[in-house]
């Protein structure tokens, strides 16, 4: 009896703990997890603070808000997990407006009976990730629904930036003419991702390329701040993000096979599946399309910055009725490059 | 028809299965279809499985006459294609 | 990858054209029909036809084993999926494939059945090991290459006296197919569709050899060239058959020397006719009712026959009316000439299977070679 302070608080079972009904409850339970795990993870003065909201004062100038819904599986996988995926997405999705991202709010789904040692390290990467960008989670909430309501954790990440002077990026701005580029190699985080599933597994070092990209965008905004489009071909990979932008923009474009950048083994891994790289995820890529006489300085700059050190000029946007995405192939013929039909499955004919 | 792979065996670690190795990207395959397969060789996988071995001086050969196609009697605009 | 770039070279392709474009007889057509599935994606996907000559023309043949499948064969695997206890692990292939009610295999996954994707009907025996409470299903589909790793399963099953496993068998061949279409009355009635030779298929004829074929270019007189998986295979074949054409030749070559000899994989073999018997009658989705063209497990491995051990009742279910699969197939017809295609009928609503396979002649024109169809092609400035 004599040996137990009496301000003594039993904490969290980060070990052999398990999210549980009252975590979501509001009550005394949910307010520890808060405290022990996410603003000991994050801790600024807006956690700290303690309210149901952040407040700060907005520098003037254009405002973007983007958000992000994360529900990927396996959580954990080769270069990263769900924490860091969900706070560089939501990060580039604002830096593709040429924004330079501010704050962060994120939402968590636990589904109960999921491992808190899981939670723990999850949460940890969403911090490092938040802190090495510079661009603090401010705000918060977390639910938990019933086992087998939920894939172990959905986490949902909104952020906010402001676009600088003079820049108006947009998917509608694309112009026949306009160089085509890329900051590096296609394919990597789907193939990591894919290597992970328990009936397709297959042994490789390919690291998903989950980063911030708002580093890469200023100085790319700096070199030429009359950039025309910004995307990350997250889902459905580059070929969507062609075709999302040659419909918004009403134009076609022409792409050149053998100027793609695919890592040998991403290659390789997709010719065992039967899939195309240019349908695959990346998730610390861009696409961007600048007019013709700004591309030699764009190239420049993206690889002069070490997220892009592999970037390309891959084809042109061209004039074109029917918004076709088309391919010069590396054997001298030519194909469409469709939108992709439901989800990319892998193939055996 | 049915989507196979040349790749290079490069470990026997249990009976009747290979670790086999395409740019890096390693998978165990079975060996129950094909007889006397060595580390080094190279084989045709389907599904997981081995259906042949890839005979490298046939496929030399082939290249050769790819290389050679027409060289003797195509003209010169036509080549230009 | 090695022995796959060296295939795919662009400037071996420039001299292989010029050598086809050379050799073509400018006073002829030639319809060379890629009877496999694989080398149609493969024209379409490297753009082949724009490196052939126009009175080269291709003609893209059924050989395409999730197209062929009936719609009444994927509605008894949703059926067996559906049932409370059953897994049923099929390749990715067949999950799109449209059935009846508007059904797929993906949305009866949806629906809570339970389905697996698996790479290898060797995962399939892991799911029943794993789960020796539940029945496992493997849903086998594929021509002769997909067949013997079936057959290892099934007698790996055997072996090791597993009592949940079994195996919905869908397997085809390829001879009666090409039998098929030279046989349909099309073919016979001079000039409809003039099909002059046959690529033929890659993968296969490592399982079954070059030999099967000398009896279609034998008794219709027809050349068969047997091609390697990659486009310069391809053009290697097309060469060779137009050679073979003009010089009034009709032989089985092989220029897929690396991979296939005329005795195929005699252990392959084996193991397949161990397992497996010919079924008297198919059908096959667009050809109808093919005689002794696919097999069934023989009364020996019944124990692992999905069709035996759940009663699977076949229910043919015709094609949607508007549907041209089954000219298309034969090569009768193009995609375009389908009514419903690129409209009604997409890769995102596809209404026949031509549509739903990567492989099939609509969707690969669809996803690869629609920019064609326009009048006018834009071009780089």
């Amino acid at each position: 009896m004599s040996g137990v302070r009496p301000d003594y608080v039993r904490p969290v079972d980060f070990k052999h703990g398990r999210v549980d009904m009252s975590h979501g409850s509001g009550g005394r339970a949910m307010a520890q997890l808060i405290d022990e795990l996410f603003l000991r993870a994050f801790d600024n003065e807006w956690l700290r603070a303690g309210n149901d909201s952040a407040r700060f004062a907005v520098p003037a100038g254009r405002m973007v808000i983007a958000t992000d819904s994360h529900v990927v599986s396996p959580l954990f996988f080769p270069g990263g997990d769900i924490g860091c995926l969900s706070v560089h997405g939501t990060i580039n999705d604002v830096a593709m407006s040429g924004a330079a991202p501010l704050y962060l709010a994120a939402t968590f789904v636990l589904e109960e009976g999921f491992p808190l040692a899981d939670l723990k390290r999850i949460v940890a990467s969403m911090a490092s990730a938040s802190r090495a960008a510079g661009v603090p989670v401010v705000t918060g909430d977390t639910k938990v629904v019933e086992q087998g309501k939920g894939d172990g954790v959905f986490i949902t990440t909104t952020g906010i930036g402001i676009v600088p002077e003079g820049v108006d990026i947009a998917g509608d701005h694309a112009r026949p003419g306009d160089a085509i580029i890329v900051s590096g190699t296609l394919g990597d985080h789907g193939v990591a991702i894919m290597s992970q599933r328990e009936n397709l597994s297959f042994e490789t070092a390919i690291e998903s390329d989950t980063a911030a990209l708002h580093g890469l965008v200023g100085a790319m905004v700096a070199a030429v701040p009359g950039i025309h489009c910004l995307r990350d071909p997250t889902r459905g990979g580059l070929a969507t993000t062609l075709n999302e932008i040659a419909h918004q923009s009403r134009c076609g474009m022409l792409i050149r096979e053998q100027d793609l950048p695919v890592k040998p083994q991403v290659s390789a891994a997709c010719e065992f599946l039967g899939l195309d790289p240019l349908y695959v995820a990346n998730e610390g890529k861009l696409v961007a399309m600048a007019s013709a006489g700004d591309a030699a300085t764009l190239l420049a700059a993206m690889r002069a910055h070490p997220l892009a050190r592999g970037a390309a000029i891959i084809g042109e946007v061209i004039e074109d009725p029917h918004h076709f995405v088309q391919m010069q192939t590396s054997f001298g013929g030519r194909r469409n490059v469709d939108w992709l039909t439901g989800e990319q499955l892998p193939r055996i004919c | 028809m049915c989507l196979a792979i040349p790749a290079l065996v490069v470990a026997l670690p249990e009976p009747q299965t290979a670790l086999i190795d395409v740019d890096g990207v390693r998978k165990r395959v079975s060996l129950a279809l094909v007889e006397g397969v060595l580390p080094g060789d190279y084989v045709i996988v389907h599904v997981g499985y081995a259906l042949t071995r890839l005979d490298p001086e046939e496929a030399a050969r082939t290249l050769a006459t790819f290389a050679a196609a027409g060289l003797a009697d195509v003209p010169a605009k036509e080549a230009a294609l | 990858m090695k022995y796959i770039d060296e295939f795919r070279d662009g400037a071996l392709a420039q001299r292989l054209a010029a050598a086809i474009a050379h050799e073509a007889l400018p006073s002829r057509t030639y319809h060379l029909m890629e009877f496999c599935g694989g080398h149609t994606h493969a024209i379409s996907r490297y753009g082949i036809k724009d490196l052939l000559p126009a009175n080269v023309q291709m003609i893209h043949g059924p050989g395409c084993p999730v197209c062929v499948l009936p719609i009444g064969r994927i509605d008894s695997a949703i059926e067996l999926a559906s049932r409370p206890t059953l897994i049923l692990a099929t390749y990715a292939d067949t999950m799109r494939v449209p059935a009846s009610k508007g059904l797929s295999l993906l949305k009866a996954k949806a629906r809570g059945a339970d389905i697996r994707m698996v790479y290898s009907s060797a995962d399939a025996l892991r799911i029943a090991r794993e789960n020796p409470e539940r029945e496992v299903v493997f849903f086998a589909i594929g021509f002769e290459t997909t067949t013997p790793p079936t057959a290892v399963a099934i007698t790996e099953a055997s072996a090791g006296r597993l009592s949940n496993f079994s195996v919905f068998c869908n397997h085809v061949l390829t001879p009666a197919a090409i039998a098929n279409i030279l046989e349909s009355p099309e073919v016979r009635e001079l000039g409809t569709v003039p099909l002059d030779g046959f690529i033929g298929p890659a993968h296969v004829s490592t399982v079954i050899g070059s030999q099967p074929y000398e009896y279609f270019a034998e008794e219709y007189q027809r050349p068969v060239v047997i091609a390697g998986f990659e486009p310069l295979d391809v053009m290697q074949a097309i060469l060779m058959l137009v050679r073979q054409l003009n010089e009034g030749r009709a032989e089985v070559e092989n220029e897929f020397t690396r991979a296939v000899t005329r005795d195929g994989n005699a252990k392959a073999k084996a193991l397949v006719a161990e397992v497996f018997e010919l079924r008297r009658s198919f059908e096959w989705r667009g050809l109808g009712e093919v005689p002794y063209s696919a097999l069934c497990i023989k009364e020996k491995y019944r124990a692992f026959d999905a069709e035996v051990r759940y009663g699977v009742e076949y229910r043919a279910v015709a094609d949607n009316k508007a549907c041209e699969c089954g000219a298309i197939l034969r090569g009768v017809k193009k995609p375009t000439d389908c009514k419903v295609f690129g409209t009604v009928c997409t890769p995102e609503n596809p209404i026949g299977s031509c549509m739903v396979s990567s492989e099939g002649a609509c969707a690969a024109h669809y996803t690869y070679g629609r920019f064609k169809d326009v009048p006018v092609v834009a071009t780089a400035a």
